[in-house]
């Protein structure tokens, strides 16, 4: 499905609406892949949801690259994959962030519930900040636990100090447990 | 009041801590947390090479493990851009649908249980060790299978396995008959069950749930149907779907899956194409392993010219069963061990897959792949740069969004409906931490 430039129509709605904002689109197999400005980011997820073009009411997975070691730069991308129940149809919707001091992007949990946890873990892992997000802590990892693991400069092997043994919030003692 | 339920509590198969806040007996707000079985499944895979990841994958959902194994295999070969033969396809979903019966069985299994029916669950578990019979048969292994190759799988199917699995599929049907009879009607059960842990489908779509538990909804979304993979365009099935979005409607729609998913096995056992039923050049069949040892000691003059019946054995695929089962691309499909150890090109061929810096190495670039497992969709988004380990895997796992969810469907229940709801949802911690 391309039009006489070789290019995904849907990709071609995209550039009417966001222009320059667009950065890099491809098709590598066959997924349509969409790269925005950090700033555009939120407003291009809510496009391609609430355009009938696109409706893209699903957001199947959302999760980040660090991109250290391909030397490329801003170092971050957020990856989201959406699909359309509707046209059964899937895309992929990236984001960089600038990554000099604390990257972060605008959350998605606003129009997407389903971002939620993806988000907390994306925070976790990578330490990219949602700005937005009702409720931003670490999601598989616990609280002390220090540095983000998938990041490319945290080693595979490193290991963690014991933690101290939590003290139980006041509104909680002499709780039943 | 606050409960702490978990993240080992006797009512909670796997670890995972739900903290409720309860009014009486009622529940006023929860708060799910995760991580406790969290192993590091992606960065592990970006220090392995493609072709290692997948014990790690076994690990993921434990209960239907073959179905990740494919997955992750599909979603390298979607990079690699290579499809296995037609063959593989057939023995990819007869085993995927194997799992999704296992998962279904184990899930209404332990949900019966904690509810307190304790004979489903024994019944559920003999009909679930007729298939893990079948897995270990096939596999060498009930649980840790590595079965799936990137471009094939490990070997051919043993002489008389389709045959087998027919016959304990009858003898699965028995044993699930009965639970329906023990469960379906029953109104101890009903009454648990029924009108708790609802969730409509809108709100269920915008959680981002798949499988049962959305179908259970009413809608009627299913991978197999919608995006079909392998050759599930082929085979005549129904994707059953619920109306209320309850417990009882999510028993309801995996009873009937497990049906579906056996008419799915018949129909590709009819159609399953015949691998290569050969002879040697005096007529009698020769097994890999014996081809295995006579090429080792360099016997190999006519071993070219011979084709043999397929024989699965630990020991390597043969060259006719590789042929008939795996892609034919050389950098990602190790050769048959004949030629392994007969030639040189064999020899250099392994080495290249096998040998630190080298293996399987697909081109630069990213691809997101997602198949039907049994409890919704399971994707694999994965990154490559050109080298033989992954850059970055991705792992999206089905009951992670279900997970999510959770508390919405606990809030304004009944603490006891805690247990019933969180039994249907069959989480497995495996696959949520990853």
């Amino acid at each position: 499905m391309t039009d006489a430039t070789g290019e995904h129509p849907l990709i071609g709605r995209l550039r009417e609406q966001f222009g320059d904002a667009i950065v890099e689109t491809h098709a590598f197999r066959g997924d349509l892949t969409v790269v925005v400005t950090p700033e555009r980011y939120h407003d291009a997820a809510r496009f391609l949801r609430d355009d009938p073009e696109c409706s893209f009411d699903f957001l199947a997975d959302l999760t980040a690259v660090d991109r250290l070691k391909l030397k490329q730069k801003p170092r971050f991308e957020v990856v989201v994959h959406f699909y359309s129940r509707e046209k059964n149809s899937r895309i992929r919707l990236k984001t960089r962030p600038n990554s000099d001091g604390e990257p972060s992007v605008q959350s998605l949990t606003d129009l997407y519930p389903a971002a939620s946890w993806p988000e907390r873990e994306v925070f976790d892992m990578f330490g990219i900040r949602f700005a937005g997000h009702p409720n931003l802590k670490r999601l598989l990892m616990y609280e002390e636990f220090s540095g983000h693991p998938l990041r490319k400069d945290y080693p595979v092997n490193k290991r963690q100090p014991l933690i101290e043994e939590r003290p139980i919030p006041d509104d909680r003692l002499g709780m039943t447990f | 009041m606050m409960i702490n339920m978990g993240p080992s509590h006797p009512a909670m198969h796997g670890v995972i801590r739900i903290i409720t806040e309860l009014d009486g007996e009622k529940v006023v707000s929860a708060n799910v947390e995760i991580g406790y079985l969290h192993r590091a499944f992606e960065k592990e895979c970006e220090v392995v090479g493609w072709g290692q990841a997948f014990p790690y994958t076994d690990r993921l959902n434990y209960v239907s493990p073959l179905i990740n194994n494919v997955a992750y295999a599909m979603g390298v070969e979607k990079l690699l851009d290579i499809h296995p033969t037609e063959r593989c396809d057939y023995i990819r979903v007869i085993i995927s649908e194997i799992s999704r019966i296992t998962d279904h069985q184990t899930c209404i299994a332990a949900c019966a249980m904690e509810m307190g029916a304790m004979t489903p669950f024994i019944y559920l578990m003999k009909a679930r060790e007729y298939l893990y019979g079948l897995v270990e048969e096939l596999t060498g292994a009930r649980l840790t299978v590595s079965y799936v190759r990137v471009g094939g799988v490990k070997g051919d199917l043993p002489d008389g396995w389709l045959e087998r699995v027919e016959q304990a599929l009858d003898k699965c049907q028995k044993e699930v008959d009965e639970v329906d009879r023990l469960l379906t009607r029953n109104r101890i059960f009903i009454d648990r069950i029924k009108d708790v842990g609802c969730i409509s489908p809108a709100e269920a779509w915008a959680l981002g749930f798949t499988g049962p538990v959305l179908r259970s909804t009413g809608m009627p979304r299913d991978l197999r149907k919608d995006e079909p993979y392998l050759v599930y365009d082929r085979f005549d099935f129904d994707v059953p779907v619920g109306t209320a979005g309850d417990n009882y409607d999510r028993y309801l729609v995996r009873m009937e899956e497990m049906r579906q998913s056996a008419r799915i096995i018949r129909q590709a056992i009819k159609q399953i194409p015949a691998g290569p039923v050969q002879v040697d050049l005096s007529g009698r069949p020769l097994s890999g392993s014996q081809m295995v040892d006579a090429a080792k000691m360099g016997m190999t003059a006519d071993l070219l010219l011979r084709t043999v019946r397929p024989d699965p054995t630990l020991e390597g695929t043969d060259k006719i069963a590789a042929q008939s089962l795996n892609a034919s691309a050389k950098g990602a499909v190790l050769p048959a061990k004949e030629n392994t150890y007969g030639n040189i090109e064999g020899l250099m061929n392994h080495f290249m897959l096998i040998m630190e810096g080298q293996g399987i190495q697909p081109p630069q670039g990213e691809i997101y792949i997602a198949n039907e497992a049994a409890n919704g969709e399971l994707g694999f988004y994965m990154v490559s740069d050109g080298s033989g380990r992954a850059y970055r895997v991705h792992c999206r796992p089905p009951c992670y969004y279900l997970m999510q969810g959770l508390d919405k469907m606990i809030v304004g229940g009944m603490i006891a409906d805690v247990i019933a709801t969180f039994g249907t949802i069959n989480m497995i911690a495996g696959e949520l931490d990853r």
